[in-house]
């Protein structure tokens, strides 16, 4: 059995991505990976607190670092954009002496220290890389023959380049879809940005950005998407009416988690995998295979 | 403002810019902004600060790093992006027409408070201190996610330890007097 600790970030744990995490923890169970979270984590700060208050937001995610650093093993999120931030603090704390002694001294006002000592790796690396294509085909009980699948990657599991996939033309989800059975769906905007936060503050400017991904993976005669990351998903897949109302569009494009489609070909049932909870129904498109 | 920006963990590269243009090109949102990324760093370069920090265009950046891994000066542009949002909140000239920042210090505010973000209190806050007519607007999106269980109306707490030790961190960061 592997063993990682667990950081699920606050969108996947409390918010509107328990899918994500219900999956990921079902999964990783049938592939002996255990999930061990965090205790008393905390927000990772996201792209928002490093925009108002940088010191502050590297502080927060630092914490979470030295947390996990008890624990001596790799730390692992399904969540993008902690993976960026967490990722970014670790590689700050490397390369820059005079902020990493402001962040040791903010650490040691509550008590803790960071050596730097923590691997942070997003759910999809851990996946195609420490368990591999192989272990995962072997777990497939329900072939997802016939299904045509748009591998989303969006932006922060490729870039900045902390590794394991190409930043513009990645593969790995594509291989991963393949290894389920699925077809993966050309798809040229697979690393192109959903909109991110800016569809609450700036929605015309976001829904611009998901019309043209659905439009990319729709006109390749993709069936669903499937993301890594859950701002992805709930751009794609709560806000297709607005693009639908907006652009006079008809898109019907169920976005999944691409732990939730594991699951699916891994024969999983519906509550370890909440496919229910997605917006754009994913019943018909994956009725023959359930 | 060239030292200035320097001194802030990842701004060093701008000194290296040759204004080629790639991150602007490369920019799902240039056409959006006042000025674009290039434009930016040649505004820091000339010393414009004021004109530079109340620009609406680094509120525009989605962080979406494409101009940071096509730079072939190898500048971190994304980086400076929030540094300049961070200065802009900083001297107070975080509006520029546009309710990123006050997204983005709305988000803080709970993320900070809390050490959890509860998705729903953030959204209907910001909504509230922007513009309540979105909000009504919002409400087929905050059903849709209602009806599947995908809003929770409760935040996620620390324990009361976690709390006072991120409380005690984050007041500590903030004595320090910022991030260069």
């Amino acid at each position: 059995m592997r063993h990682y600790t667990y950081f699920p970030g606050c969108s996947a744990s409390d918010g509107g991505a328990k899918a994500y995490n219900w999956s990921a923890q079902a999964i990783s169970r049938v592939l002996d990976a255990d999930l061990s979270e965090l205790e008393d984590w905390n927000c990772c700060g996201s792209t928002p607190s490093s925009s108002v208050d940088e010191l502050g937001a590297f502080c927060m995610a630092a914490r979470n670092l030295a947390l996990a650093e008890k624990r001596g093993l790799d730390m692992v999120t399904p969540c993008s954009a902690c993976y960026v931030i967490l990722n970014h603090t670790n590689s700050y704390l490397k390369e820059y002496p005079h902020f990493k002694a402001k962040v040791d001294e903010a650490l040691a006002a509550g008590g803790l220290a960071y050596r730097g000592g923590v691997r942070v790796r997003h759910m999809l690396d851990v996946m195609t890389n420490d368990i591999g294509y192989d272990v995962i085909a072997s777990k497939v009980k329900k072939p997802l023959g016939g299904l045509k699948v748009a591998p989303y990657y969006g932006c922060q599991v490729v870039r900045p380049k902390f590794g394991f996939d190409h930043p513009e033309n990645p593969q790995s989800l594509d291989k991963l879809i393949a290894s389920l059975g699925a077809e993966p769906a050309p798809f040229p905007l697979k690393a192109r940005c959903c909109g991110g936060s800016l569809i609450i503050s700036e929605e015309d400017l976001a829904l611009e950005l998901i019309r043209n991904l659905l439009d990319s993976a729709a006109s390749h005669g993709a069936e669903c998407l499937v993301t890594v990351c859950p701002l992805c998903q709930t751009n794609m897949d709560a806000y297709q009416s607005r693009v639908n109302k907006k652009f006079e569009t008809n898109y019907k494009l169920p976005v999944l988690f691409f732990t939730q489609l594991m699951g699916v070909a891994f024969g999983l049932e519906e509550r370890d995998l909440g496919l229910k909870t997605g917006i754009v129904p994913s019943e018909k498109i994956l009725l023959k295979y359930r | 403002m060239l030292d200035e920006i320097c001194a802030i963990p990842g701004g060093e590269g701008i000194r290296l810019c040759i204004q080629c243009g790639t991150c602007t090109a490369s920019c799902p949102n240039a056409d959006k902004m006042e000025h674009t990324p290039s434009q930016l760093i040649a505004m820091a370069r000339a010393d414009m600060r004021d004109e530079l920090l109340s620009s609406n265009a680094m509120w525009y950046c989605l962080s979406c790093y494409l101009c940071t891994v096509r730079c072939p000066r190898g500048i971190k542009q994304t980086d400076l992006m929030h540094a300049f949002t961070s200065l802009a909140v900083r001297e107070g000239l975080s509006h520029a027409g546009t309710f990123t920042p006050t997204m983005y210090r709305s988000f803080n505010h709970f993320a900070c408070a809390l050490g959890s973000l509860p998705e729903f209190g953030f959204m209907t806050w910001f909504y509230l201190l922007s513009n309540p007519f979105r909000a009504w607007r919002m409400i087929p999106v905050a059903l849709d996610l209602l009806k599947r269980g995908r809003l929770s109306i409760r935040a996620r707490r620390l324990t009361p330890e976690g709390t006072d030790q991120l409380k005690a961190i984050l007041d500590k960061a903030e004595s320090l007097g910022g991030f260069s």
